[in-house]
């Protein structure tokens, strides 16, 4: 994907989260936000994914400008696949419902293509004997697949994660990342939040450090990681690679 | 100390943190019909007590005024059950919207309504609105009075309902696509429901007694019809025996129904 990021700038009340951010990617693949809590990495996804606005600034997908206005955002926000932390998914319908409720009604499938289509994809995450389960009776990691699923079965222009493994306990993280490392392999694009970094390092192509609502630093997932130029990432990361 | 914290355990007060151990079904039975004996006991004496003639054949003679009171009663709660729902929940919406003035509008409709008493209400609607408007209707006055009446309590439940489901619930419905109106039917009233319902059976089972204040601007309804037999034949106590019946008859089902609808619509969160 292209994606240009023209200085978003951001506030909650006082509180100024993003501050002049300026992104540019010709050709990317798969960009991976990492950064201290608070940094302004959630919204920045969040700005992209169409659930916020930002109070200036311009985005680019694809060379296309994407317009802040609630009618456009709605079409925007069908055009991409959002998975966020946790309580994706709708609790009061099965997994495969949560897949083809949105298809038959947003998308405009019939009900039995869209339980079709739903039950494809639940198969190639081998959730298929879940299908008629809730939620409830899901474990995260399952959880997590369905919203991964749901989000990929509108075959969406990119595909934004916020912190999707951060509620998970390490086996599931690892189930919720595999999913994620294969899409990667598919050459779809994402979006990614996390304070994995040995994950970052492995599906990104591009890394950008948040911090105080700037980007420090935005680089190959090596040189970041590995020979940071600013203090602040190497402050960052030493903290988070010390236990 | 050791005694004492069992008999806290199994006594009388249930611990916030348990709740009611289920219980086999003929211990259930048993149980019921002992309390139900208990409360019959208590009535039978309390009657007996009583130096009064009774004279039960005033109902039969005059049942026709019963029943044309019943039907009257059953289809002023049926209509008003179905348009207070539609203005409760109308207000309810109204009550979240973005324009400041619709909010102001709700807001002051449901302390209004809720704070004066139905009697205020339906005779104010009729003899000053409905008069000035040369609106003869008493029936239709009536309902609608009653509607809005429990309107305004019922749309308080379902803001309640409406707010239990959470940010990240409604922030997932954005994600996924869904318009506002799709956001309400698919994502926040069906689970909303489940909040709602309990207290929307109280409510219903009010609005039907609540029916019987309509008699004071002649609404030949179930209550209107019991104080004429008994205006008419001195007995006040023979008529209340069948109002009270005659009520219990249209609220049980409610009561009932409800119930059933919430085990129907349970899911786990």
């Amino acid at each position: 994907m292209k994606l240009r990021v023209e200085s978003f700038t951001k506030s909650f009340g006082a509180q100024r989260v993003l501050q002049d951010v300026k992104l540019e990617f010709d050709d990317v693949h798969s960009l991976v936000l990492i950064g201290p809590s608070g940094g302004g990495k959630s919204t920045l996804l969040r700005i992209i994914a169409g659930l916020e606005r930002p109070d200036s600034g311009n985005l680019f997908l694809n060379d296309k400008k994407v317009i802040y206005q609630e009618r456009e955002l709605l079409f925007h926000r069908r055009s991409v696949g959002t998975v966020f932390q946790a309580y994706n998914l709708f609790p009061h319908l099965s997994a495969l419902q949560n897949i083809s409720l949105p298809l038959e009604k947003v998308h405009g499938h019939s009900r039995v293509e869209a339980k079709r289509t739903a039950k494809e994809i639940l198969d190639r995450f081998q959730l298929l004997e879940h299908a008629g389960k809730s939620p409830a009776q899901l474990s995260g990691g399952q959880r997590q697949r369905v919203a991964i699923a749901r989000a990929i079965s509108i075959r969406p222009k990119l595909l934004l994660f916020d912190e999707p493994t951060s509620a998970l306990d390490p086996e599931m993280t690892a189930e919720v990342l595999d999913v994620i490392a294969e899409l990667r392999q598919e050459g779809r694009d994402f979006v990614l939040v996390t304070h994995q970094m040995g994950f970052a390092r492995s599906v990104a192509d591009q890394v950008a450090l948040l911090s105080g609502g700037r980007i420090v630093e935005c680089g190959q997932p090596q040189q970041i990681l590995e020979n940071p130029n600013s203090a602040v990432t190497k402050q960052f990361l030493s903290r988070i690679l010390k236990y | 100390m050791a005694e004492s914290q069992t008999a806290r355990q199994n006594g009388f007060w249930m611990s916030p943190d348990s709740s009611p151990k289920p219980a086999s079904w003929p211990a259930i039975l048993f149980n019921w019909i002992i309390a139900f004996l208990f409360l019959t006991l208590i009535c039978t004496f309390a009657f007996a007590q009583l130096r009064y003639n009774w004279n039960w054949g005033v109902l039969v003679k005059y049942q026709n005024f019963f029943w044309r009171g019943w039907f009257k009663t059953l289809e002023i709660s049926s209509i008003s059950l179905v348009l207070s729902t539609m203005i409760g929940f109308l207000a309810a919406v109204a009550g979240r919207s973005s324009l400041l003035f619709l909010r102001a509008l709700t807001r002051i409709y449901i302390e209004l309504i809720r704070g004066i008493p139905l009697l205020v209400q339906v005779s104010f609607a009729f003899y000053v609105i409905a008069d000035a408007i040369h609106f003869g209707s008493r029936l239709a006055v009536g309902i609608f009075t009653l509607s809005l009446f429990s309107g305004a309590f019922i749309s308080e439940i379902i803001r309640g309902g409406i707010e239990s489901v959470g940010a990240t619930q409604l922030e997932s419905a954005r994600a996924v696509g869904f318009t506002k109106w799709q956001t309400y039917q698919y994502v926040i009233l069906p689970q909303a429901v489940r909040v709602i319902l309990p207290g929307l059976a109280g409510m219903f089972v009010s609005l039907i007694k609540d029916s019987s204040l309509l008699s004071i601007i002649s609404i030949e309804d179930f209550t209107w019809n019991a104080q004429q037999v008994a205006s008419l034949t001195y007995s006040n106590f023979e008529c209340y025996v069948p109002l009270a019946f005659g009520y219990l008859v249209l609220t049980l089902p409610i009561t009932i129904w409800i119930k059933w609808l919430e085990g129907r619509l349970h899911f786990e969160t």
